[in-house]
């Protein structure tokens, strides 16, 4: 009996965190849209609903009652499982995310190692369903996108290692506690800005998206899905971006912490602050998508391999050295 | 505990059935993608014993890394189309002595192993493995390892490099034109450089020196 009222105290909680993720995710499409138009001086999506607000909820259901298509030369079990596996790898990661200092779903010691981990899975949706297409558009949009993201997984570690030397723990709460005094941004500002640009390429955004260039490879890996699968991908794509946000801001911009320690920020409870500071991030993440212009492909391996790498790695000599000269090194036992 | 010992009987076979099913499907794609799930519930047994950063490093550098390339390789090879003929052929009956072979020395390192273990409870306890309940095992490893093992653990680094750079010395070769762009020649080119004001005289061309 006690077991049951966990489970059920659990999926409680479970659904508690993912239904607002999933709506939210559903918003930001019409936010990306947005943002996009006003650079562009367009007008977006502003017909469905008040400021056009629903137009996720339409498109929605335009997924919904699509005709699911599978190619008939396709490999068709991890054709259909790819999209599911994008979507699931985007959720399960939000489980580890600290919206307050209790207000996390699982609280683990090795939380950034996990997100890094479920990142770095992502690949894999991509990659089966490129190659399940047997198609050549499809497995040429998997490859390169795969190429990519293992690429500037590389440099997202070496950042990570950046802000761990500072912190001394995995643990995601420590992080965002460590970060009380000042956040990390300020003394580790490049790092921050690799940051960004490597989760653009990580979530395949543009400058970056070149795994699904229209003008070279129709639409990349998802060339053969329609209906509800490819709005699977479509989904994974955003939560991957939200979480890329949220791994941005507790990394980097102090998580659930308000900017200053004082009475008035306390006013607002903390989650709200993540949740200002990850649609921060998403607006930076829009605005580029309507300024840059695409990177060529050997171009992307040049920024990731040789430039971002041994700067990070450079400046993780310098925090180390830093931090041992002065004696700040954290987690003395 | 039931429900650990569930999880961890429904882990060790999922394990155990996708390791038999790398060697067993007939789709060399099929066979990565059984090797990747494989890692996978490794590491889910890792976590569940307590070793999470283990479990956390296998799941990144094995699934998020490695098998990546053992991917890129078998499609790129495209040997996915050629059929598995180890099952069901009589031709291929001559790989299974060498394969017995193997698997019967494996067998018996690892009897070795737990044989050693088994008879010498000590073993457990010599001084550097120390599992205390108030640091994470992050902090632990940590310290065994930067302090007691930092020779050999600087050692593995070096043989790693050497590796590395081994491999890409062999598969380093320079292919003869080849158009490469440069930043700095980009940047730093100026007016001068690219055009020539000239005085063309009516009727007699120009030459000019490229």
């Amino acid at each position: 009996m006690d077991s049951i009222y966990i489970l059920i105290n659990e999926t409680y909680k479970i659904l508690f965190l993912l239904i607002p993720v999933l709506v939210t995710v559903a918003m930001i499409v019409w936010l990306d849209r947005r943002v996009w138009a006003f650079v562009q001086k367009r007008r977006g999506p502003n017909v469905v609903g008040p400021f056009g607000l629903l137009q996720s909820v339409a498109d929605a259901l335009k997924y919904i009652f699509k005709e699911i298509i599978i190619p008939a030369s396709s490999n068709k079990v991890i054709f259909v499982i790819a999209p599911i596996i994008t979507m699931t790898l985007a959720l399960v990661s939000w489980a580890v995310i600290p919206f307050s200092e209790n207000l996390v779903l699982a609280d683990i010691n090795v939380g950034i190692l996990y997100l890094f981990a479920v990142s770095s899975l992502g690949v894999y949706g991509i990659i089966m369903g490129g190659w399940a297409s047997n198609s050549k558009y499809p497995f040429l949009g998997a490859i390169r996108s795969a190429a990519q993201m293992v690429s500037y997984e590389v440099s997202i570690g070496v950042i990570i290692i950046n802000v761990l030397l500072c912190v001394g723990s995995l643990n995601l709460n420590d992080i965002v506690l460590a970060q009380q005094n000042m956040w990390f941004v300020v003394p580790l500002f490049p790092m921050f800005v690799i940051f960004f640009i490597s989760a653009l390429a990580e979530t395949n955004r543009p400058p970056f998206d070149l795994p699904e260039a229209e003008a070279e490879l129709v639409a990349g890996y998802q060339t053969e899905y329609s209906g509800m699968m490819y709005a699977m991908f479509w989904l994974g794509e955003y939560a991957n971006i939200l979480l890329m946000c949220a791994m941005g801001s507790i990394l980097f911009l102090g998580g659930w912490l308000p900017p200053v320690d004082s009475e008035i920020f306390a006013f607002i409870p903390s989650p709200f602050w993540l949740i200002f500071k990850i649609l921060f991030l998403f607006i930076l993440f829009a605005l580029i998508k309507a300024i840059v212009p695409r990177y060529r492909y050997d171009q992307l391996m040049k920024l990731g391999w040789k430039i971002f790498l041994p700067f990070s790695l450079i400046w993780v000599i310098l925090t180390a050295g830093y931090l041992l000269y002065f004696n700040m090194l954290p987690g003395q036992i | 505990m039931i429900a650990h010992a569930v999880f961890f009987y429904l882990f060790s076979f999922i394990a155990i059935v996708s390791a038999i099913m790398v060697t067993a499907a007939r789709n060399t794609v099929h066979s990565v993608f059984f090797l990747i799930l494989d890692f996978i519930s490794i590491s889910c047994l890792f976590i569940m014993i307590g070793a999470e950063f283990l479990g956390m490093i296998m799941l990144i550098v094995y699934v998020g890394a490695v098998a990546v390339l053992f991917l890129f390789v078998v499609m790129m090879l495209n040997v996915a189309q050629q059929k598995n003929q180890w099952f069901g052929s009589s031709k291929s009956s001559s790989h299974i002595p060498v394969g017995l072979l193997v698997s019967l020395i494996i067998f018996f390192e690892l009897i070795i192993v737990i044989g050693g273990w088994k008879y010498k409870p000590d073993l457990l306890d010599s001084k550097t493995i120390i599992i205390s309940e108030t640091t994470t095992n992050t902090h632990s490893l940590g310290n065994v390892l930067y302090t007691d093992y930092i020779h050999l653990f600087q050692l593995s680094g070096m043989i790693l490099l050497v590796a590395m750079i081994g491999a890409i010395v062999l598969t380093f070769r320079q292919r003869e034109g080849l158009k490469r762009q440069s930043y700095i020649s980009q940047i730093s080119r100026e007016k001068k450089d690219g055009v020539q004001v000239v005085e063309v005289p009516n009727n007699k061309g120009v030459k000019i020196d490229v």
